[in-house]
């Protein structure tokens, strides 16, 4: 009897001392993230300005969608939800986010599959790769848009000389190409990331499947779309779906590539410069909780779809 | 074909690819440094090679003093989110992988989630907390937002590294009546360098490389944080932006990170994967 009255005391001093430990840890994180998200959200459902946001006054969803009747019939929507700027923001921010992902993760798989292969001068491959994720996005930026200078840049020049285009072309100022230019900074940058965990997923595959596949002689890539693939998936995924999370709230290199752009304006874009620039800091508010509650839904479903176990250990 | 052909032809064709990825990755770090030793005219010229070298552009941005402030200030900052976030990550993770209690796990996928929230999300109320705390314009507005993202990132790698750590190594501190606090001091601390090493540096990248908070929180040249600084170094008109310049900066901030990444590359590596595949 006594004994167990000794551990259950224990114990209950061990419990007791966890929640010590965490208490900083939560404060902290519940001041640098719960109330503010608590707030924004809040923020979106009055008429805050900047300056006076404590007497900021309830007023609904007049930030998200309000009907004006001018009378005899007559009136207008207003809100977000009926703002095309609002809208092409959405719809900009979602091609960049599939169009990039997906070729980093064609390139990034590309990467990750000679990684994986043993040959001289790997190790100085695998440092050079490291390179673009290691420079900070802004400079990444930077760099990219001196070399996509429309006089005096080395991208025009490379491809005048491979005589692909006759004329120099204003990357990140022309509206066709703009997007493209920042897909582009953006595709070369993450690649890295995407590689790293692709190849961690592939070095856990078990060596002698290939060495059983190569005493069968199965054909290489028939060998790779029926065992490598399925087995890397999973690996694929998550690598894929943290890339996505990202790309939905891509601010840096839009903002510094192609400042004032309606063609590359995403959601992030739209919600500072509607808090900052334009003085409506409720609307971009709401534009801000819009965006949280699409990142949301997604994890959610994310975490719910692949049944994350947190728990691992038990 | 021969055979001997064959294999020949895939050799070249492997080696090829790894010249395309070896060469599209360096390449326009290459291309910055070549621009940031070039000045006067010779920068408006497409060069692939050094022409007559000069530091100039380094002179230029040293002798300006302000952005000599401005990498002290971003020193400053990432160092002392990287001490606090370890500080607080290495108590918590003790506490969530070494005792059993209950809401741990809902805890765990809160600070998880936390990690995946859009910092826009959080950008007006974070404005009007520091407004109220008075730190606008202030280095330790970016220390207390940048817990945002490196605090759930360091607990959960620390945590994810303490787990695997068997149990008998306290199990003798337990029964000797050790206070938890000692047993992280004695017993984990010397055991968890590496994986605070990495944490940590990771953490130092992502403070370092922070842009939307260090525009949106700090209003003045002399406090500003190196991405801002570069973002925002312009010219009297779009011809007269110093292309130079901005890229000697970019070398001078790039640079000690590449060496930084590429000395670490193995612990970064499995610091990269396990924040992100292991769950």
């Amino acid at each position: 009897m006594t004994t167990r009255t000794a551990i259950s005391t224990l114990s209950r001093q061990r419990i007791l001392s966890a929640w010590l430990f965490l208490a900083p840890m939560l404060v902290v994180l519940a001041a640098v993230a719960l109330y503010p998200l608590a707030r924004t959200i809040y923020f979106g459902f009055t008429d805050a300005s900047i300056d006076f946001t404590s007497e900021a006054q309830w007023i609904g969803f007049r930030n998200y969608l309000e009907y004006l009747d001018y009378g005899d019939g007559e009136g207008e929507y207003f809100g977000l939800l009926a703002d095309e700027g609002w809208w092409s923001a959405v719809w900009n921010t979602l091609r960049f986010t599939v169009t990039s992902v997906f070729f980093e993760t064609v390139f990034g798989l590309v990467i990750a599959l000679v990684l994986n292969t043993s040959f001289k001068g790997r190790a100085l491959v695998r440092a050079a790769v490291l390179i673009p994720w290691a420079i900070p996005t802004i400079v990444s930026a930077k760099m990219w848009a001196w070399m996509m200078h429309d006089q005096f840049g080395i991208l025009n020049d490379m491809l005048i000389r491979l005589h692909l285009i006759s004329d120099p072309i204003a990357w990140t100022a022309s509206p066709d190409t703009a997007m493209i230019a920042v897909m582009m900074v953006d595709i070369w940058k993450t690649t890295p990331f995407m590689a790293l965990l692709i190849l961690a997923g592939l070095q856990m595959v078990p060596a002698d499947i290939y060495e059983a596949a190569k005493l069968d002689g199965v054909n290489p890539v028939r060998l790779f779309r029926k065992v490598t693939l399925p087995l890397i998936m999973p690996a694929v995924l998550v690598a894929v779906v943290f890339r996505a999370l990202d790309a939905l709230r891509v601010f840096d290199i839009v903002y510094v590539l192609t400042p004032n752009n309606d063609r590359t304006r995403t959601m992030s874009v739209f919600a500072r410069e509607n808090l900052f620039d334009f003085d409506k800091f409720a609307y971009g508010s709401a534009a801000s909780t819009l965006l949280f509650l699409i990142v949301a839904l997604l994890t959610i479903s994310f975490i719910y779809a692949t049944r994350m176990n947190v728990e691992a250990d038990e | 074909m021969s055979p001997a052909i064959t294999r020949l032809a895939k050799t070249a064709g492997f080696y090829l690819l790894v010249a395309v990825i070896i060469l599209q990755a360096v390449f326009p770090f290459y291309y910055a440094i070549l621009t940031s030793l070039e000045s006067g005219q010779a920068i408006f010229e497409v060069n692939y090679l050094p022409t007559a070298v000069t530091f100039a552009n380094y002179w230029g941005m040293i002798a300006d003093g302000v952005f000599g402030k401005q990498i002290l200030n971003s020193v400053f900052v990432a160092t002392v989110v990287v001490c606090i976030s370890l500080f607080l990550a290495v108590t918590a993770a003790f506490a969530l992988s070494r005792i059993r209690f209950r809401g741990r796990g809902l805890l765990l996928l809160t600070i998880l989630s936390v990690s995946m929230f859009p910092q826009i999300a959080v950008l007006s109320g974070l404005f009007e907390v520091i407004r109220i705390l008075g730190l606008f314009n202030s280095l330790w507005s970016l220390v207390f937002s940048y817990m945002i993202f490196t605090l759930p990132f360091t607990v959960w790698v620390l945590t994810t590294f303490m787990r695997k750590m068997p149990i008998e190594i306290e199990e003798a501190a337990i029964m000797d009546g050790a206070s938890s606090f000692t047993i992280i001091r004695r017993i984990f601390l010397p055991l968890m360098w590496p994986a605070m090493v990495t944490t940590g540096l990771l953490a130092f990248i992502h403070a370092w490389n922070e842009f939307l908070f260090a525009l949106t929180f700090l209003s003045t040249d002399g406090q500003r944080t190196v991405p801002v600084a570069i973002a925002l170094i312009s010219g009297l008109s779009e011809f007269e932006v110093p292309w130079g310049n901005i890229m000697a900066a970019s070398v001078i901030v790039t640079l000690p990170l590449i060496v930084l990444v590429l000395v670490f590359q193995r612990k970064i590596v499995s610091g990269l994967t396990a924040g992100a595949v292991k769950g």
